[in-house]
């Protein structure tokens, strides 16, 4: 008996300690999953399944604005902060005294939210903000400078810019870092023996083994990039449309979820297809073979 | 001696980089901290560079004659209720995959990776039509079982990385010496984790406490604080923008103070 029992655990222990995970991931994405599916595809008023909802997004301007905006501000936000996160890791890499303090210092936005950095930014920019605060005190400027309000829309681009550049390029120099960690040191002591410049070992030897880290960076960030929704509402609310915030009002304002399910599908379709592209593209090289 | 001279120049510039990093980071903070509580009439008058009357009337004024402490409770159930469902169904299954070889292992983690990256906002709308079905509509653990589904698949990789941390061989000798399985696990492998599993909580907590898209969608009335935020900053005075933005930041920059090189452990797990 007691024989059996433990041939009874070694085989089905590992998959009964499993189940309650799959169970929740069936029931709370799987099936969420399908239902959006459902409700994308639904008629909002005769109930039949029909195309009725993207053919209505793409007769909506705002739809076709709220992609625009999506991608432009992804376009503009993660190249500075691959960047900027590349520059600060290359910089972290030379241990000096209190570059740990910096590193945590640097982490601090991982744990704020987007609501949170846009308060932040928008206490900084707003009318009297700060920054005319400083201008105006030192004479710079006669009247303050505007970033909020419908008719300085490009103004409120650059501070979403702004914000997102603080809030989250941690999550892109936690990956880099940890990819460059992880280059040997004796890659770069062999550089230096033949005569590489700083600019030859950063291109031949740190960029291609970071490119990992790199595509991981750049999925997680596109992901989220395509998700943006407090900030941007924060800042900008409805001047600056974009996907997720147009569903949010399709849902809450105008109580259609079957328009917000095709624009979250959308949502989703667009991550998939990005997701694939980049693991596509960024084939990773190695130096050894 | 140039040798020397070129040394000392490097230095000067990785410091002066380093303060620019901590300035861009800190000022901002300090910032909303000042904001937060400085005598509105200072702060609206732009002619004083800084504000230096303090007071604590605006947090005050928001959390209890605005309510916002209702939200802020909200907030805090919601963030208790996801570490604790996220954890119960998480931490057996993290350490099935630690512990044990099974078929079919390979394609369960690659589906929590993949569910790592996966779009949690498209959940939204579909848990408001099935919430209304079986009537967890506007509650709060219908959005702390929402945020389950963006906190569990780390939760997973975390204990899993977690647990395989620490030797099989230590669960194998208590029960040599007569435990069971059940009883290796919880008096001897869970304490050894004890300190990487209050820093994975740490971490679940920061993510549904910022959370704002998910449950500003699922709950109308018992609105959480980013949700409540979203909704009516709009509209409010800004010295309680300030007050919101000090309130929101304070309890994760806290949490980050006392567990700093643990979470740092754990950011680097869930990348991995």
């Amino acid at each position: 008996m007691r024989g059996k029992n433990k041939i009874f655990y070694h085989n089905f222990l590992p998959y009964l300690l499993l189940l309650p995970t799959g169970i929740y991931m069936g029931v709370f994405i799987g099936y969420p999953i399908l239902e959006t599916i459902r409700l994308a595809f639904t008629h909002p008023y005769t109930g039949e399944i029909s195309l009725y909802n993207f053919q209505r997004l793409s007769r909506d301007f705002h739809f076709w604005n709220a992609l625009k905006y999506t991608f432009l501000l992804a376009g503009i936000v993660i190249p500075i902060q691959v960047t900027l996160a590349l520059g600060v890791s290359l910089l972290l890499l030379r241990r000096f005294k209190g570059s740990n303090m910096v590193l945590y210092i640097f982490l601090i936005p991982l744990t704020i939210s987007d609501v949170a950095a846009a308060l932040i930014w928008y206490n900084i920019l707003t009318g009297n903000g700060y920054l005319n605060r400083i201008l105006i005190n030192l004479g710079l400027l006669k009247s303050p400078l505007h970033f909020f309000g419908y008719q300085y829309r490009s103004m409120e681009i650059l501070a979403i810019v702004i914000t997102e550049v603080w809030r989250a390029t941690a999550i892109v120099f936690v990956i880099i870092f940890a990819g460059l960690q992880m280059i040997g040191k004796e890659y770069l002591e062999a550089a230096d023996v033949f005569g590489a410049s700083t600019y030859q070992k950063f291109r031949y030897i740190i960029l291609p083994m970071i490119k990992p880290s790199l595509q991981t960076a750049l999925i997680i960030r596109t992901l989220f990039a395509m998700q943006i929704f407090g900030v941007v509402w924060i800042l900008a609310g409805r001047d600056i449309p974009i996907l997720a915030g147009e569903t949010y009002y399709w849902q809450i304002e105008l109580k259609n979820p079957n328009v917000a399910a095709a624009y979250s599908l959308i949502i989703a379709c667009i991550s998939i297809f990005l997701g694939f592209l980049y693991i596509k593209l960024l084939k990773p090289e190695y130096l050894e073979r | 001696m140039k040798m020397y001279k070129g040394e000392a120049l490097k230095m000067i510039l990785t410091y002066a980089l380093a303060s620019i990093i901590v300035a861009w980071i800190l000022v901002p903070l300090g910032l909303i901290f000042i904001s937060a509580f400085a005598v509105p009439k200072e702060y609206y008058n732009i002619h004083k560079l800084i504000p230096l009357a303090f007071t604590t009337e605006n947090v005050y004024t928001l959390l209890f004659v605005l309510k916002a402490w209702k939200s802020t409770l909200n907030s805090l159930i919601v963030a208790g209720l996801t570490i604790a469902i996220s954890f119960a169904l998480g931490l057996p299954t993290g350490y099935s995959l630690a512990r044990f070889m099974f078929k079919g292992k390979d394609t369960f983690k690659l589906l929590i990776i993949g569910l790592r990256m996966f779009p949690v906002i498209v959940l939204a709308i579909p848990f408001t039509v099935i919430y209304l079905k079986i009537g967890l509509a506007d509650t709060l653990i219908g959005v702390a079982l929402a945020h389950t589904a963006m906190s569990l698949p780390f939760v997973v990789l975390i204990t899993s990385s977690l647990f395989s941390g620490i030797p099989v061989d230590y669960e194998e000798a208590g029960m040599v010496f007569g435990l069971s399985r059940f009883e290796a696990f919880f008096r001897i492998t869970l304490p050894l984790a004890l300190p990487g599993l209050a820093a994975a909580a740490i971490f679940v907590f920061i993510m549904s406490w910022n959370e704002v898209f998910i449950a500003s969608v699922l709950v109308l009335v018992n609105r959480t604080l980013p949700a409540d935020i979203l909704v009516s900053a709009l509209n409010a005075p800004d010295p309680l923008k300030f007050a919101a933005g000090f309130i929101m930041v304070l309890p994760a920059m806290i949490f980050v103070f006392f567990a700093r090189k643990y979470l740092i452990q754990v950011w680097g797990i869930t990348i991995r």
